[in-house]
């Protein structure tokens, strides 16, 4: 296994894909001659031709719904918005087209297309471009929404969302993208629908996805050398379908879990999952399930003021601690 | 140039009402002028084909009359957006279709289906909501879709259908060539949506890719109830094309030869050339936005002026008067398409209803491990 960053897994399997399926073609904005803004196309342009990786304008409603047209007529465009934000424009087609035609037409024609985009904020942006609505996209039935938080899901969930019948919301993270990790080389997929146990435990479980996952595992092996903790930690991978079951089986052998999660606190994620457990593993909680979230302001630019508003470790690491502590876990 | 793009702010009423049915065009340096009225049009025009327009008409208007009887009687759900005063402009339209072109419409769209050639009882049996509909009841009126005669939906959302279809367009390029026998994408949309953004970054994406596409601006007059006056600051919506050097063209929509000619004219261009662009056919609506809609907002006076303008009885009037059809003729015509409409909701009304067992079905196309499958009040784990 090679170790490469999350941005060479994207633009790997890409690549890949584009090779392995002549169905398959990219667009948006800049992917092409300006390489995309955070350099997951690059070099495609050159290789594919401007028919397999097509500049759009900016035009997001349009050009999100022109992959529709495409994908109903059997293509699997692979569209980038720049950022989450920027999907709020195309919102239209997204909800009320891409997740509704396969049902509402009987089931006579799919849309196989993913919208690759990143989210997650600490990047200086301000308000309107360092958002998490990943869970508006997980509300929707008719998509799916698939958020990696490893280069090697990145690859595997990649590739199986362009390889699936139906619109998929590939939700990355901008601080995600220089992150390392170990990626299984050739042909490798990872199935939509499935959380991955990250590390193994039985003192409390910490339920994550996208890059507060990746945040988890760092808190949760710190607590195990320092502290002797054995924190589970659970990476959701897909907001929609989500395997609760893992989440579930995970808390009634730890009887204690901790959502931490990049968007807003209320009707988020982790409100989601706070009622999994509390509906799966009622009789196994040993304390309140908590939540570590984003504070409910738009996010400022200040840096002080944008760390003070986002999730983090620290954050993790007292909540963690206040759980175990009302159980006594800890003497 | 006619008079209707002459003047700064004219009226799509205006140059319909001409009677001789004059087109207007726009961009491209096209400005000439269709000398023939539609009265000569028709007189070049094979009988037998002359009288199959006739019947298609009589069959839409008397589905639609149908269908509103049916939704009064509550056997249809929903919303219900009819095509009466439209059916001369389905059948040109229609009729300039090749079998390879994709067809993505409005809500307002059972004629069209019907024209393009699915059964009426499956159409109906939509409306009921039936497993035998077009969607297998899952899309209503608004929301007709057959891939054998590619109808690619009716949408509900105003405008949803136009970056889909400058997609499908694109998909098009992206696979074949152009020519004679290349497909080309239709894609309807009613008055008031070329206000939308959609429409406008669609119009500039085909502009820019070159795209088989040719929208076709239905101008029924009325947006729900506004007049295009007053909401479009552009009244010529042909000319809406302008900004993305797109060309338009429009036409008496009540002209059936004049749809045809125009859209046929069109698909060429997108077909061989590649190049996009835009037909309006001007007709009335003849009743409510939808049919719970009594249409308060037009005087008495209006709507018997739209009576006199009906298509249907203008066009079996000239018929009569060409010598194409006898009285007769069209009285038999006439009881045929009545018994084809009552087969139609026989249909519809002994088609099974789909099961809640089903419920599942057409969320996904490709099943993924923890699909929820929850029906209300279900616990959201199995239970242990």
């Amino acid at each position: 296994m090679a170790v490469i960053t999350y941005r060479q897994a994207l633009h790997d399997t890409l690549r890949a894909e584009l090779l392995r399926d002549p169905n398959v073609f990219l667009m948006g904005e800049e992917i092409g001659v300006f390489e995309g803004s955070y350099k997951i196309t690059a070099g495609l342009l050159a290789e594919f031709g401007p028919e397999r990786v097509r500049d759009t304008p900016i035009s997001e409603e349009g050009f999100v719904g022109a992959a529709i047209g495409a994908a109903m007529l059997g293509l699997r465009p692979v569209v980038e918005i720049m950022t989450i934000n920027f999907s709020i424009l195309a919102m239209d087609q997204i909800v009320n087209h891409a997740a509704k035609i396969h049902a509402m037409f009987g089931g006579q024609c799919a849309v196989p297309m993913v919208i690759r985009t990143p989210g997650g904020g600490g990047q200086q942006l301000a308000a309107t471009h360092s958002q998490n609505l990943e869970v508006w996209y997980a509300h929707v039935p008719g998509l799916k929404v698939v958020t990696p938080a490893t280069p090697a899901d990145a690859k595997g969930l990649l590739a199986a969302s362009i390889r699936d019948d139906d619109p998929v919301m590939f939700i990355e993270n901008l601080a995600l993208y220089n992150t390392k990790g170990e990626v299984p080389e050739g042909d490798y997929v990872t199935e939509i629908g499935t959380a991955n146990v990250m590390k193994e435990g039985e003192d409390i479980t910490i339920v994550s996805y996208s890059r507060m996952a990746a945040v988890a595992l760092d808190v949760a092996r710190r607590l195990e050398e320092d502290e002797g903790i054995r924190a589970e930690v659970v990476d959701l991978r897909s907001l929609r379908p989500l395997d609760r079951t893992t989440v579930v089986e995970s808390v009634r052998k730890t009887g204690k879990a901790v959502v931490i999660e990049e968007d807003w606190l209320s009707y988020g994620v982790g409100a989601e999952i706070a009622a999994t457990i509390q509906e799966g593993a009622f009789d196994y909680l040993d304390a309140p399930v908590r939540r570590v979230a984003a504070a409910e302001v738009p996010l400022p630019y200040a840096k002080p003021l944008e760390l003070a508003a986002l999730p983090d470790a620290t954050a993790l690491v007292k909540v963690i601690h206040e759980t175990l502590d009302a159980t006594r876990f800890r003497g | 140039m006619p008079a209707a793009s002459r003047k700064s702010r004219s009226t799509a009423r205006g140059a319909a009402d001409q009677a001789a049915g004059a087109s207007a065009t726009t961009g491209a340096g096209s400005t000439d002028q269709l000398a023939t009225t539609a009265a000569d049009r028709l007189r070049g025009e094979p009988a037998d084909r002359l009288r199959g327009y006739y019947r298609m008409m009589q069959l839409i208007r008397r589905f639609e009359e149908r269908a509103a009887e049916m939704y009064q009687r509550a056997k249809i759900g929903g919303y219900c957006h009819l095509n009466l005063g439209e059916e001369a402009t389905i059948v040109g339209l229609m009729d300039a279709m090749a079998p390879q072109d994709y067809l993505f419409t409005t809500y307002r769209e059972h004629g069209y289906a019907i024209a393009r050639g699915i059964d009426p009882g499956r159409v109906m049996a939509e409306l009921f909501g039936r497993t035998t509909g077009t969607s297998k009841g899952w899309g209503g009126s608004m929301h007709l879709f057959d891939t054998e005669v590619r109808l690619l939906g009716g949408y509900g959302i105003v405008g949803g259908q136009i970056p889909p279809a400058t997609g499908a367009a694109l998909a098009i390029t992206y696979r074949e060539a152009p020519g004679p026998d290349s497909p080309a994408v239709v894609c309807l949309v009613g008055d008031a949506t070329t206000n939308i953004g959609a429409w406008h970054e669609s119009l500039n994406l085909a502009g820019i890719w070159h795209l088989p596409i040719v929208y076709v601006i239905i101008n029924n007059q009325l947006g729900m109830g506004t007049p295009v006056e007053k909401a479009s600051a552009e009244p010529d919506l042909y000319k809406r094309g302008c900004a993305y050097r797109i060309p338009g063209v429009r036409v008496d929509g009540n002209d059936a030869i004049a749809c045809r000619e125009a859209l046929r004219d069109a698909l060429r261009k997108a077909r061989e050339d590649r190049a996009p662009s835009i037909v309006e056919t001007v007709s009335y609506r003849l009743r409510g936005h939808s049919v719970v809609d009594p249409a308060r907002y037009r005087s008495k006076e209006e709507a018997q002026r739209l009576l006199a303008l009906d298509p249907v009885a203008a066009f079996r009037k000239r018929l009569i008067e060409l010598g194409v059809l006898t009285e007769e003729d069209a009285a038999r015509l006439d009881a045929e398409v009545d018994a084809e409409v009552d087969a139609a909701v026989e249909f519809a009304d002994n088609s099974p209803h789909p099961s809640p067992a089903e419920l599942f079905a057409h969320a996904y196309a490709q099943p993924v491990p923890n699909m929820p499958r929850a029906l209300p009040g279900d616990p959201l784990l199995p239970v242990e």
